[in-house]
């Protein structure tokens, strides 16, 4: 019953954020504010993870594959792999999940409680409109950016680890990550991280939205967004994975 | 001037209003006063539409707002202006961003006019050098100020205030009321007040009406209050030993 409800709630939500913006100079001007501090802000984190996330990877594939007829280059072809088509998509989107979702919806909640919401909704502003759109498109835009960096700090992460541990050459490495390398795997990436962006937003501001009572409220729907978007990441990272690559 | 007809309104099927009736003269303070949880910022929050009733009419002028879809509420939206319990400030703005935000909305002034529209407004409730202040950093009494500031900005008809000095001392609360009170005046503002604060009512009651549980159960001005005949009004008006003394002395 709760999630037919959440879901017809979330849906109606959807289709009042994206109601035509009351002004658009006003509206760029939010999206540019929410690019810089939902995206913009989260490089430092999405660097040091995907540094530490290609490092490890290409450590383990090397551990696993000390057979001598497995040609080295095989490791760098594994961690390029993982980092393209699993890794920087969905652990940026899970992390982000934490970082953006908890701030939006604590954002928009306190707004909510403080009456701020009502003060915009009395001027006949829409409110959800003029709160979410901004973040929606900010986070859908920036998470494929995000994403990519991922990939480029998280392959040239598994290239220092496995050089420095002398596990395997430069030489091997780039000749792995060469290795019958598919483009599509990074628009596949791309796609599903905007989507991760898309369920980020939209589910944390709707969870902030709808708070009720104070501050208590306020952090128990900060909590919801974090496990309810990190859930539907999972879930539609299955699904895209069925679409874009079976 | 604003008239409410026969408003019912509930919360999941519990109701909240019965049958609430009642006219707001413009250029007069109207006061709704009534205990805490008796339903007198749902009745607020119904007359300006942040709540749909259940049954019953709410006219703004001539034009009946209770019936209309949003867009077209939206032109008398531009017309009132409100002053929430806590503010409401947006805590991510300046002062002079939080008064300019209608502006920035809804008017084709100019940079150069919004700043002197804020500016003059500032000055109307006695703020000067808090131009660049976020809300966290100036006092409550101030930050009610600047809400009154932003609620005029773009020249109201119509000023609906939820208990303007909830959280305030006595002494600043009587600055606020009197400020509501001299604005109301100057522009002849259909100023609607929500307060259980017998000192606002003895200061600024132009116009009382009182509810009890939801339902309106009398209405009349500051002269007549301390004589009413209604126990349910009598028990809320006597309730402190001040005004106890005074009715002996009556
Ligand atoms: N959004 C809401 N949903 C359900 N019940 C509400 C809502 N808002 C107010 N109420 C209930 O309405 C009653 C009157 O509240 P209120 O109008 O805030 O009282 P007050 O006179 O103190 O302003 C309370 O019992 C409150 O719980
Ligand atoms: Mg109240």
């Amino acid at each position: 019953m709760a999630l037919f409800y959440h879901t017809g709630r979330y849906v109606l939500f959807l289709k009042r954020v994206f109601a035509k913006p009351e002004k658009h100079r006003i509206f760029i001007q939010q999206y540019f504010k929410e690019a810089e501090k939902l995206g913009i802000h989260s490089i430092g984190i999405v660097l040091i993870i995907s540094f530490f996330m290609g490092a490890v990877i290409t450590l383990q594939t090397a551990y696993n594959l000390e057979m001598a007829f497995i040609p080295k280059y095989t490791i760098g072809l594994a961690a390029r792999e993982s980092v393209l088509l699993e890794f920087s998509s969905t652990i940026v989107g899970l992390i982000l999940a934490g970082k953006v979702g908890s701030n939006i919806a604590s954002e928009i909640g306190s707004m909510r409680v403080t009456e701020q919401i009502d003060a915009i909704e009395i001027m006949g502003i829409n409110s959800s409109s003029f709160l979410v759109q901004p973040k929606i498109l900010a986070l859908v835009t920036m998470m494929p950016l995000l994403t990519v960096i991922s990939m480029a700090i998280g392959i040239s992460g598994g290239w220092l680890a496995g050089v420095v541990s002398g596990e395997l050459t430069s030489v091997d490495y780039i000749l792995g990550i060469r290795y019958s390398f598919k483009p599509f795997y990074i628009v596949y990436s791309i796609i599903k991280s905007a989507v991760f962006g898309f369920l980020i937003s939209s589910i944390s501001s709707y969870q902030g939205y709808y708070v009720e009572g104070g501050s208590l409220e306020v952090g128990i729907a900060s909590t919801k967004a974090v496990v309810v978007s990190s859930i539907q990441i999972l879930l539609f990272n299955l699904l895209l994975t069925q679409l874009l690559l079976a | 001037m604003i008239e409410i007809k026969n408003v019912n309104k509930s919360f999941n099927g519990k109701q909240i209003l019965f049958d609430v009736s009642a006219k707001f003269e413009a250029g007069q303070t109207n006061l709704i006063i009534g205990q805490s949880g008796h339903g007198k910022t749902v009745l607020l929050k119904s007359l300006v539409g942040l709540h749909a009733i259940d049954s019953g009419q709410i006219i703004y002028g001539d034009q009946v707002f209770s019936d209309m879809s949003f867009l077209s509420q939206k032109q008398i939206r531009q017309e009132i202006g409100m002053l929430f319990q806590g503010s409401a400030l947006f805590d991510s703005l300046t002062v002079e961003e939080n008064v300019r935000f209608p502006l920035d909305m809804f008017s084709t002034k100019s940079a150069e006019e919004k700043l002197d529209r804020v500016n003059f407004c500032l000055k109307r409730v006695d703020l000067n050098n808090v131009n660049h202040l976020y809300p966290s950093e100036i006092s409550g009494g101030m930050q009610k100020r600047v809400a009154i500031a932003r609620a005029i900005a773009l020249n109201p008809k119509y000023l609906f205030c939820d208990e303007p000095n909830s959280g305030l001392d006595p002494k600043t609360s009587i600055v606020i009321d009197n400020l509501i009170y001299e604005i109301t005046k100057e522009y002849g503002i259909t100023t609607i007040i929500n307060t259980h604060d017998m000192n606002s009512v003895m200061g600024i009651g132009e116009k009382i009406i009182y509810i009890h549980s939801g339902r309106k159960l009398w209405e009349g001005n500051k002269e007549d209050i301390l004589t009413a005949k209604e126990e349910q009004l009598n028990d809320f008006v006597f309730a402190s030993e001040l005004f106890k003394r005074i009715k002996e002395r009556v």
